[in-house]
């Protein structure tokens, strides 16, 4: 039993689609693949969807969401939208090597990354699965938990395609490269993309990656991307996440840290109905470091679930999650942070926390770190709060002349600012300041398309922030 | 300008002004001296429209308009400024951003287009300039890290910046050394005109030796107990308030 109580059985048609396909996969897929896809589809038939009576779900109930006819789109189906319509307003200044996919599959734009004769590889993982399998059998679904997590088994299952990215060692690669996750669909869509990102030694990548709505019909993205750094590998990773209100996306990032690398990571959830982020770090070589950080901004009736793990497993590890978050009307949200420190894992840094603004009494959170520590030789600590906009603030501004709502904008866009302040590319940081902004005034929706091509930016002076137009 | 009628405020239940009358005049210096405790920092609270204090009798009228019925930004708009005996830290806003904002919702009041950037940033360099404030304040949070001094200078930047007739200055000298104290004395009397007026909230004489006042008023357990030329300070540094507290 699945535990959600659905009038449409969207597990068990999804374990018929398991049948359908699994023949035609195993002409193409290698037998170690196959051999995961029927292992994971096993896990997902145990275990079924999450429901509330898990610990791990328990204030994140899919079951609405689930109730709905669900198709499964088997190719990219390109043909119902015009792509270039979407893509036509480019932003100014903001450059990315951009791949897109639709309803889960990769769009041949037909662009070419410069750096491509250094080795670099950006393609759909059905091309990767042929062109690499080498790197394939090395690292695809080598980090991916299938167990206890029945998302990233029914992705492990299913999943066709996605984006692939290759970096060699030793290269560093200078254009951002952006990944965009659209959704259309003239009926209710279940689309599972499935992402690999291996970082060879001494290299270094910038990512974005944009989940968008471009319409208002209802979606169930279940994604999961697998990212590897190897010896001293850098990664600047933006995930922004503009989803219509009647959406679903269930995020899992698994990363792979050896020694010496360095990641960031920074999820900005501007908008959706339904959004549970569900970040992996394992810190697996000495001296790795990774920031893990995220900004959510949700009214109306939207929910946010932020789960992150963070596992020291060797000794001379730092590790820094600070999440912030402002919710509003029936907003809820979920802050699950835990850490864990292996035994070996000495002088261990380990920092954590999680800071809410609840704007209204009907808004939620629920927030709760996790210190699991086996060593003795750590430094920790976590940190929580909850709180509302401070009053003696609220005067201050208004003594001169602020308006009450201004007043409360710009000091919802000051906590947030803290988060986007850390985002380490000039060009996305004005990008999101400006959407940030946007979202705080109620402007922003998803027919600002990707949320990095949206229209065109608030006319910037000498001012980090056009406070007249708020 | 201002005028103060019998004001009687109360904070949970407790009764902390006991009926203040007080009128100030365009071009007029008033001091307010008094103990600590005694509600100076409510009296200036009130007339900017701090709403956690309960108004119980009395009416504060500022250029023919009721102060009392209007909400704390228009006050401002109105020409209250109220320069803070602990001002606010407020991380992530840069004080050109707050500076700004506010400036051009005072304009909004006043039914006037926002200032063009390029004439708002010229302003805030000319009045740091007339206050010799030389620390880079733009990109800073408003508040956020300075020390004693820094946030004194800041309210008066704020001050300079929004040219309000009626300045309330809440102890804007406590805690200052005697070059800040400077500072602070100097710009407010650049910033005196015919048409403005400030109400200088203080402990202690020294600051009327820089900023003299024309009336200064003793108040005292909620009450002006006493009001006089600027003489009064001078006779209250000598004897102490214990002199006021047996007279009253
Ligand atoms: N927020 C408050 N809550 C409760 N009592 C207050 C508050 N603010 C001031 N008071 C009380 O009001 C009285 C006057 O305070 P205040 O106006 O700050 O005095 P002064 O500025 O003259 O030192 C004091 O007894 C103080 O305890
Ligand atoms: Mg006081």
């Amino acid at each position: 039993m699945d535990g959600t109580n659905t009038n449409y059985n969207t597990r068990e048609a999804l374990l018929k689609l398991f049948d359908e396909r699994i023949a035609t996969y195993a002409l193409s897929d290698s037998p170690e693949v196959i051999t995961g896809r029927r292992e994971a589809i096993a896990e997902f038939a145990r275990a079924g969807f999450p429901h509330t009576k898990l610990e791990k779900w328990r204030n994140t109930d899919l079951g609405r969401v689930l109730n709905n006819g669900f198709t499964f789109p088997l190719a990219p189906l390109a043909a119902d939208v015009d792509l270039e319509e979407i893509f036509r307003c480019e932003v100014p200044g903001f450059d990315t090597y951009m791949v897109a996919q639709l309803n889960g599959w990769f769009i041949e734009r037909g662009n070419k990354l410069a750096q491509a004769s250094q080795g670099v590889v950006v393609c759909s993982m059905e091309e990767a699965f042929e062109k690499h399998a080498d790197l394939i059998a090395v690292h695809y679904g080598k980090y991916t938990r299938v167990n206890n997590n029945s998302l990233s088994a029914l992705n492990t299952a299913l999943a066709r395609d996605g984006v692939f990215i290759y970096v060699p060692d030793n290269v560093e690669v200078n254009e951002i490269v952006q990944i965009v996750n659209l959704v259309q669909s003239a009926y209710p869509v279940f689309v599972q993309p499935r992402n690999l990102v291996i970082l060879g030694k001494n290299s270094s990548l910038r990512l974005v990656h944009c989940d968008d709505s471009v319409d208002d019909q209802v979606g169930f993205i279940n994604s999961v991307s697998e990212v590897v750094l190897s010896e001293n590998a850098r990664l600047d990773h933006y995930k922004l996440q503009n989803k219509n209100d009647r959406s679903a996306l269930i995020n899992n990032v698994f990363f792979h840290l050896e020694a010496g690398a360095n990641l960031s990571t920074n999820a900005i959830s501007l908008n959706g109905g339904l959004i549970r982020n569900e970040v992996y770090v394992r810190l697996n070589g000495r001296g790795s470091h990774a920031d893990i950080l995220g900004v959510y901004l949700m009214d109306r009736d939207q929910h946010i679930d932020n789960q992150v793990f963070v596992d020291h497993a060797v000794p001379d590890c730092t590790s820094n999650e600070l999440f912030k978050g402002i919710l509003d009307d029936q907003a809820s949200g979920v802050f699950n942070g835990h850490i864990l420190v292996r035994k070996d894992a000495q002088r261990t840094n380990a920092y954590q926390n999680n800071k809410n603004i609840l704007i209204s009494d009907k808004a939620v959170i629920d927030s709760k770190p996790f210190l699991e520590i086996y060593a003795d030789d750590v430094k920790c600590s976590h940190g929580a709060t909850v709180g509302q906009l401070d009053s003696e603030a609220m005067f201050y501004l208004r003594s001169r002349g602020i308006n009450a709502d201004n007043a409360r904008m710009l000091l919802m866009y000051a906590f947030a600012a803290e988060i986007v302040n850390k985002i380490s590319i000039p060009k996305l940081k004005l990008r999101i300041d400006d959407l940030v902004k946007k979202r705080l005034r109620g402007e922003l929706s998803i027919c600002d398309q990707c949320v990095l091509h949206c229209n065109s930016r608030e006319q910037k002076v000498s001012f980090e922030i056009d406070m007249s137009k708020i | 300008m201002l005028s103060i009628k019998n004001l009687r405020v109360s904070i949970e239940g407790k009764e902390i002004l006991k009926g203040i009358n007080l009128e100030v005049r365009p071009g007029e210096v008033h001091a307010i001296m008094g103990p600590n405790g005694t509600g100076k920092s409510t009296l200036a609270a009130v007339i900017a429209g701090r709403d956690i204090f309960e108004v119980e009798e009395g009416e504060i009228v500022f250029n023919g308009k009721n102060l009392l019925e209007m909400p704390v930004e228009d006050r401002a708009s109105e020409g209250i400024f109220l320069s803070f005996q602990y001002p606010v830290e407020i991380p992530g806003v840069s004080i050109t951003n707050f500076m700004r904002t506010a400036v051009n919702e005072q304009r909004k009041y006043h039914g006037l287009d926002p200032m063009p950037a390029n004439e708002f940033l010229a302003k805030m360099e000319e009045k740091k300039r007339m206050l010799d404030i030389h620390a880079k304040l733009a990109n800073r949070s408003v508040n956020e890290g300075f020390s004693g001094g820094e946030k004194k200078k800041n309210e008066i930047f704020q001050l300079a910046m929004l040219e309000p007739t009626l300045a309330i200055l809440d102890e804007t000298d406590s805690g200052l050394d005697i070059d800040a104290l400077k500072v602070v004395a100097n710009g407010v009397n650049k910033l005196r005109r015919p048409d403005n007026a400030f109400l200088v909230i203080t402990h202690y004489q020294r600051l009327l030796e820089y900023i003299v006042p024309d009336i200064v008023h003793v108040l005292f357990d909620g009450r002006i107990v006493r009001s006089g030329g600027k003489e009064l300070a001078m006779e209250l540094e000598e004897k102490g308030y214990e002199w006021i507290r047996s007279e009253a």
